[in-house]
């Protein structure tokens, strides 16, 4: 192995580190929104929308990202709608993501027992009040292990984004063992910044998991 | 408005070739699952019999498994195999390879979590009927634990078909490929192929994966 | 004593083709404390459920303070502000503090300043002997001590009627006393109070009227509990008390 030719790519992957966490990261945070709205939606039952999330949901948890995105890219300027790879990336993972989240937030709240929202009825609260302060922060933290192991899946994930030409990691290596042939340089190095990218997340995930197992506060 | 591909799709034999290429990325998710499966339960049964090095051994693997993607293991067989070992695997091989490595743990970890799933008052009351070990095993906890099992190996299935989508990034021929492949021999006559290719490709997967993650519900919630 | 606080005429509640309850009528006057007693399944804690409108009712009228209340009523919660009820499962809030579960509706239904709010929580707090646990969570506490709170909480509504739905069937037995002291508190103090409870000798004691429920009907009803508790007049009381006695030994 050679160290120098590693020094040498090392800025190459550092960049695409950097890009890959942002198109990343607002994926995730697409994916919780959308999940949470998709939740909600279905949990208070309204009309139509419901039924649209949940072909939605569908749709999304049983389709490959690599096949969305060849959609999302490849497939929808040819009916006028044209996006940027990075757009595309954050997008689609998103909705990847808005999909399984959605599935991790509508356990949570169908774990909670119905008698709570009748405890807090009883004290007087409207039904916006009984989600907001009762029911939503206890699903939030009882889905937490579910939505780290979501932001782990996501964060994988986004090693098909090369084909949406975004310079990721995966990009990056293929690039240079295509144009170098340094292939064991370039698979080290590969398998060393998804691990920076990955690791971290884990660790804070196993940590969290046994802080806040069961929604258990007061630790 | 222009022909959105449908034309391009029903022409010639390229229906038949997009099949085709689905039948190389089901084969592969198949394979692969048939062997995690078997390797799962094994790794799974082991991992229960408290064995404090087999633990710690199984722990890092899944850890390699939980946090590298699979497209990395992928590039690191088929390309790093050929360099550091001077093999030269099929991409076929390497897929195969790789799929069963990942499904392999995911399946061990089921296995053991529906082991330990089993309370430990199950072991007892059937010790308390005098049975042997190997009859509190196979008469009383397997059929519990296979119970929750079968929901779950299902899902794997799913997982997996949708997982072999990544193929197409070492240069094995299936369903995406071929799409692209078709849609390029029509660039010119069919300019917009893409939309129905792709739009074909992605209903494919669907059809395939949805009616085996209804089946693992229904399992799952008829068998809670 | 005698103004009427809340009256039910005929009430009938049924799910599907299973009958609970059937043409009940009660009426409740201020400060009184009413026991209902019966068998599993009689109906008593559905009662109290249809009484804070948890539960659709398919026949009759109950009226809180004179007005009516129902579960479809577009003001319930304004409603349900006067009732306070305590369940046999505590049902406090998971994750939030003892002073914030006490503070919350308070201070986010009735609008009322949180420095108020919080000082008549930790007041109500020491008088039932927790003052010192107002920052810890509920997985922190007993049953007993939960269950205190839950009362705590209710009563920092200030409703009118408090509604206890076997809040002692959840308890360690050495857990029940401490509940059921404060509960006494309570009602030498003339809060209005409907009990659902399986303890006999606590029904005895703190009971104005006691009220014998089975299938869905009041079946003996009695403003002397000495007397229904030594010597119902029903059969059907008679062999329930009987039953009772022969499980409590």
């Amino acid at each position: 192995m050679n160290v120098e030719v590693m020094r040498e790519y090392l800025p190459l992957y550092w960049r695409a580190l950097l890009l890959t966490l942002k198109v990343g990261w607002i994926g995730v945070l697409l994916a919780f929104l959308f999940g949470l709205i998709c939740a909600v939606t279905i949990h208070l039952g309204i009309p139509v929308l419901r039924r649209l999330f949940k072909i939605y949901i569908e749709l999304f948890r049983n389709t490959p990202l690599l096949v969305q995105l060849f959609f999302m890219y490849f497939a929808l300027p040819k009916i006028g709608i044209r996006i940027s790879p990075e757009v595309c990336g954050s997008l689609g993972l998103g909705l990847l993501g808005g999909a399984y989240m959605a599935e991790t937030f509508r356990s949570g709240l169908e774990g909670i027992p119905a008698i709570q929202e009748e405890s807090a009825a009883s004290l007087g609260m409207n039904r916006l009040q009984i989600f907001c302060y009762v029911i939503l922060p206890q699903t939030i933290s009882v889905s937490i292990p579910g939505i780290l192991a979501n932001v782990i899946f996501l964060l994988k994930e986004t090693s098909v984004f090369s084909v949406i030409s975004l310079m990721d990691l995966m990009f990056t290596a293929k690039d240079l063992i295509g144009m170098y042939a340094k292939t064991i340089e370039c698979l080290t190095l590969l398998v060393i910044f998804y691990l920076i990218m990955l690791l971290p997340v884990s660790i804070l995930g196993s940590w969290l998991e046994r802080r806040v197992r069961y929604a258990e506060f007061g630790d | 408005m222009q022909s959105l591909g449908i034309d391009v799709l029903f022409k010639g034999k390229n229906f038949i070739r997009l099949m085709g290429g689905l039948w190389v990325a089901v084969r592969i998710s198949l394979i692969s699952v048939v062997i995690s499966i078997v390797l799962g339960l094994l790794i799974g049964m082991l991992m229960t019999s408290g064995n404090k090095i087999l633990k710690a051994v199984f722990r890092i693997y899944l850890e390699i498994v939980r946090i590298m993607p699979q497209m990395v293991l992928l590039f690191l067989v088929y390309f790093g195999t050929t360099r550091v070992f001077g093999w030269d695997l099929e991409a076929e091989t390497s897929a195969i390879f790789v799929f069963s490595f990942w499904g392999t743990a995911e399946m061990a970890d089921l296995v053991r979590g529906a082991l330990i799933s089993i309370p430990s008052i199950q072991y007892e009351s059937a010790r308390a009927l005098g049975m042997k070990e190997s009859q509190v095993f196979l008469l009383v906890i397997l059929p519990q634990a296979v119970r929750r099992l079968i929901p779950l190996s299902i899902n794997l299935i799913t997982r997996m078909i949708k997982t072999t989508s990544l193929v197409m990034m070492i240069g094995i021929v299936e369903v995406l490929k071929v799409a692209q492949q078709i849609i390029e021999a029509n660039r010119k006559a069919s300019p917009n192929a893409a939309f129905g290719l792709f739009g074909t490709v992605f209903l494919l997967y669907f059809i395939i994966c949805w009616p085996v993650s209804r089946l693992a519900a229904y399992l799952e919630k008829r068998w809670a | 004593m005698n103004q009427e606080l809340l009256e039910i005429r005929h009430l009938h509640k049924s799910y599907g083709e299973h009958t609970i309850i059937k043409d009940l009528n009660l009426t409740v006057h201020k400060g009184e404390v009413i026991v209902v007693i019966g068998p599993s399944g009689c109906g008593k804690s559905t009662l109290l459920r249809c009484i804070n409108a948890l539960e659709p009712i398919q026949d009759g009228q109950i009226c809180i303070g004179g007005e009516s209340i129902h579960k479809d009523d577009k003001n319930i919660s304004e409603k349900r502000q006067k009732i306070g009820m305590v369940f046999q499962s505590y049902e406090l809030f998971p994750h939030k503090t003892i002073l914030d579960n006490i503070t919350l509706a308070p201070v986010k239904v009735q609008k009322r300043k949180r420095a108020e709010a919080e000082k008549e929580a930790i007041e109500l707090l020491g008088k039932v002997g927790l003052s010192g646990r107002k920052d810890d969570y509920p997985r922190q506490l007993s049953g007993g001590q939960k269950q205190r709170v839950a009362i705590v909480r209710a009563l920092c509504m200030h409703p009118e009627i408090l509604l206890l739905d076997e809040i002692t069937a959840a308890l360690d037995p050495e857990m029940v006393r401490e509940v059921l002291e404060v509960v006494l508190d309570l009602a030498k103090n003339g809060s209005t109070m409907i009990i659902v409870t399986h303890e006999m000798a606590f029904a005895k004691a703190i009971a104005d009227r006691v009220i014998f429920l089975d299938q869905g009907e009041i079946v003996e009803e009695s403003t002397n509990p000495k007397r229904f508790f030594e010597n119902p007049e029903t059969d059907r009381a008679k062999k329930f008390l009987d039953n009772f006695q022969y499980e409590k030994n």
